[in-house]
């Protein structure tokens, strides 16, 4: 599935930007579901105040973060559920795998969780032999595709319903060439339905933990994740040490701001609060840190792990509009993806920051206030001088500040570059100058401005 | 151990400590109390819910029993609507002999006027599952039993105690084809909100 790839940003958008119409169609499905956020959002005359309390909240959480984690445990036990702390990917799958091998489960639904799309969980219990379904429609699309999810809100926003249909008349038996959403997603409902009442195991994400109460809350619209937890003897609720929240009262800013920032929903259908397990059934929740700790102690980025995972920076980002989910090649897309990954590898992940206009409307629609487009500029800044920045980038920068810093090559490169455009323009005009992919070049002036300027004002003496 | 650990981490790299913000401003700003159920309305006809104002119990019951066919499997956890098999002597049943439930029938004292959503506990269900199971919900609410937004809901319940607890806004539903709304995902088909003066 989301098996790591060597290529980069650039090169993955261009594969992604071959199919022009479909390119099109991805911008503008998301910008729609951008115009759908504005909507929901100037609706409440408090938005800015909600952003801004949400945002402080988040900063409060982050600064006693250490405290409230223990508070969570310990309240969180009260109320009877079991809970383990993993250090990294490897930890969190293995204690998982443990639960499941101990009480002989070969087989589990799953409900979304980028969690475990980041510690590639579905992989490694395949490898361990035990089969997981996605039941997320979306998810469980990329699944059958063997694909990761494009996008952390609409997982298979990159796919055509056409495409959608082959899969299901392939994997769960639709007539063929029938691509109505309505009649899809009832196949899929019947199938899922048959795979929540024979599992004995769930695994779902979690929104947000309250430390205060310990308990948790899950946000869908399919209503998948309590079907598959209510149905199950054991549900294991998997979460960041960041998504916990201070105190029940709380929810009421962050439920407000979740689903109107992703979709333009006043709330999700089902915004369920988890406390105790239902008689006879156990709930365990794994605490996974998976660097995010080193993120805290990043002043300068540790602003990133306020991240609600709403998905707005991603639908009003011209360059994930543009390039698609996969382009990014990391579990989390689009600009929070891309402050986020290279805390993980910097060197696998040093292209992300790149990915950007620095537009800074990912920041505008941020519903916790991340400051988005600034922390892309200074990864780039780190990821220069940590010496992780591509090769050709680097020398062209250095031949640039060369030719800045000094008059006589500056005037002598703005010369060469007004000739070579009058007279050789297919030295510019090809496929080995990556800035006229898609572009047309500039006419070039006959003179550059110094010497229009010293023409001017010697005519005038 | 890796909760020493992580803890320790945390500890270590986490900032300054910074106060929790004022939340009465947002309170106060969001208290409009006119209009509460044409608001919810409004909200959850747009949602997808069927909203009914209903001055009684027969008046639920005829629309009940226009809507489903006789002899469905229909659990209720109403007093007040005893023709149904009553949740509380099914509730300590497996939730697995709930997949031929046609309508599950439950009370709430809460709803919300900016989203559509209504709050049901456990106790309120019976059995957790019996609310997602249904091919089909219906709630029922007292016309003042509504708050304005989510900041009230939870100065409701802020000090509550349950097990399991969930606001429900409108039918199951999905876009993830191409962003095409489709009602009837995993859960209930449908929501019917009946309101009573």
């Amino acid at each position: 599935m989301s098996t790591a790839t060597t290529k980069d940003h650039p090169h993955l958008a261009a594969e992604f930007n071959r199919d022009e119409p479909r390119v099109n169609w991805h911008d503008e499905t998301l910008w729609w579901v951008r115009a759908k956020r504005d909507i929901a959002a100037h609706k409440l005359p408090e938005w800015e105040l909600l952003r801004e309390t949400a945002s402080q909240i988040k900063f409060n959480v982050l600064s006693n973060l250490s405290t409230y984690l223990e508070q969570f445990e310990a309240n969180a036990i009260k109320n009877g559920i079991i809970v383990h702390w993993a250090a990294d990917a490897a930890e969190h799958n293995q204690i998982v795998h443990n639960l499941l091998e101990q009480r002989g489960i070969t087989k589990m639904v799953k409900s979304k969780s980028m969690l475990t799309e980041e510690c590639h969980l579905n992989e490694y219990l395949k490898e361990q032999g035990i089969d997981v379904i996605d039941s997320d429609l979306g998810e469980r699309i990329v699944q059958l595709a063997n694909e990761p999810p494009s996008h952390i809100v609409l997982p298979c926003i990159h796919k055509k319903k056409e495409e959608i249909g082959d899969i299901f008349h392939e994997h769960l038996g639709s007539a063929k060439g029938e691509s109505d959403p309505k009649i899809l997603t009832e196949t899929a409902r019947q199938h899922l339905r048959e795979v929540f009442l024979t599992r004995r195991a769930a695994l779902t994400g979690v929104n947000f933990a309250v430390a205060e109460t310990g308990e948790f809350v899950i946000c869908t619209n399919e209503g998948n994740a309590d079907m598959g937890a209510h149905l199950a003897e054991i549900h294991i609720a998997s979460m960041g040490i960041e998504k916990i929240i201070p105190e029940r009262k709380h929810l009421g800013v962050f439920l407000r701001l979740l689903t109107r920032s992703a979709t333009g929903q006043p709330i999700t259908t089902y915004s369920s609060h988890f406390s105790k397990p239902q008689d006879g059934t156990e709930i365990h929740i794994v605490i996974v840190d998976n660097g995010r700790s080193i993120q805290l102690g990043r002043e300068e980025f540790r602003n990133s792990l306020k991240c609600i995972r709403c998905g707005a920076c991603m639908n009003t980002c011209p360059v994930y509009r543009k390039s698609g989910g996969h382009s990014y090649h990391t579990a989390v897309a689009g600009p929070i993806g891309s402050i986020l990954a290279p805390n993980l590898d910097m060197k696998k992940y040093a292209d992300l920051p790149f990915a950007s206009t620095l537009c800074g409307s990912c920041s505008n629609v941020c519903p916790v206030k991340i400051d988005i487009h600034d922390q892309l500029y200074k990864w780039r800044q780190v990821i220069v001088k940590e010496g992780y920045s591509p090769k050709a980038k680097t020398m062209a920068m250095k031949a640039m500040a060369l030719t800045l810093a000094s008059p006589t090559l500056y005037r002598m490169g703005g010369k060469t570059g007004r000739l070579v455009f009058k007279y050789a323009p297919f030295a510019v005009n090809n496929k080995l100058n990556p800035w006229y992919n898609q572009r047309e070049m500039p006419k070039a002036p006959d003179e550059s401005f110094g010497e229009w300027y010293a023409k001017r004002k010697g005519a005038k003496n | 151990m890796s909760r020493e650990k992580i803890l320790a981490a945390v500890k270590f790299n986490q900032p300054a400590a910074n106060p929790l913000p004022d939340m009465e401003v947002l309170n106060t700003l969001t208290d409009v109390r006119t209009d509460l159920v044409s608001k919810y309305k409004t909200i959850a006809t747009a949602g997808g819910s069927f909203v009914y104002e209903v001055s009684g119990f027969d008046e639920i019951k005829t629309i009940i029993n226009n809507e489903f066919k006789p002899g469905v499997k229909i659990i209720s956890a109403l007093n007040e609507l005893s023709d149904y098999i009553y949740a509380e002597n099914v509730k300590h049943e497996d939730g697995h002999n709930f997949a031929d439930v046609e309508l599950t029938v439950l009370s709430t004292k809460l709803g919300v006027a900016e989203n559509g959503a209504l709050w049901l506990t456990e106790k309120d269900m019976g059995s957790r599952v019996l609310p997602f199971i249904a091919q089909h919900l219906a709630v029922v609410i007292g016309k003042d039993d509504f708050v304005p937004t989510m900041a009230q809901a939870y100065k409701v319940i802020v000090d509550a105690d349950y097990g399991y607890g969930s606001f429900i806004s409108g039918p199951s539903k999905t876009a993830d084809i191409e962003q095409s709304l489709v009602i009837g995902a995993h859960g209930p088909r449908s929501l019917s909100v009946f309101i009573l003066s």
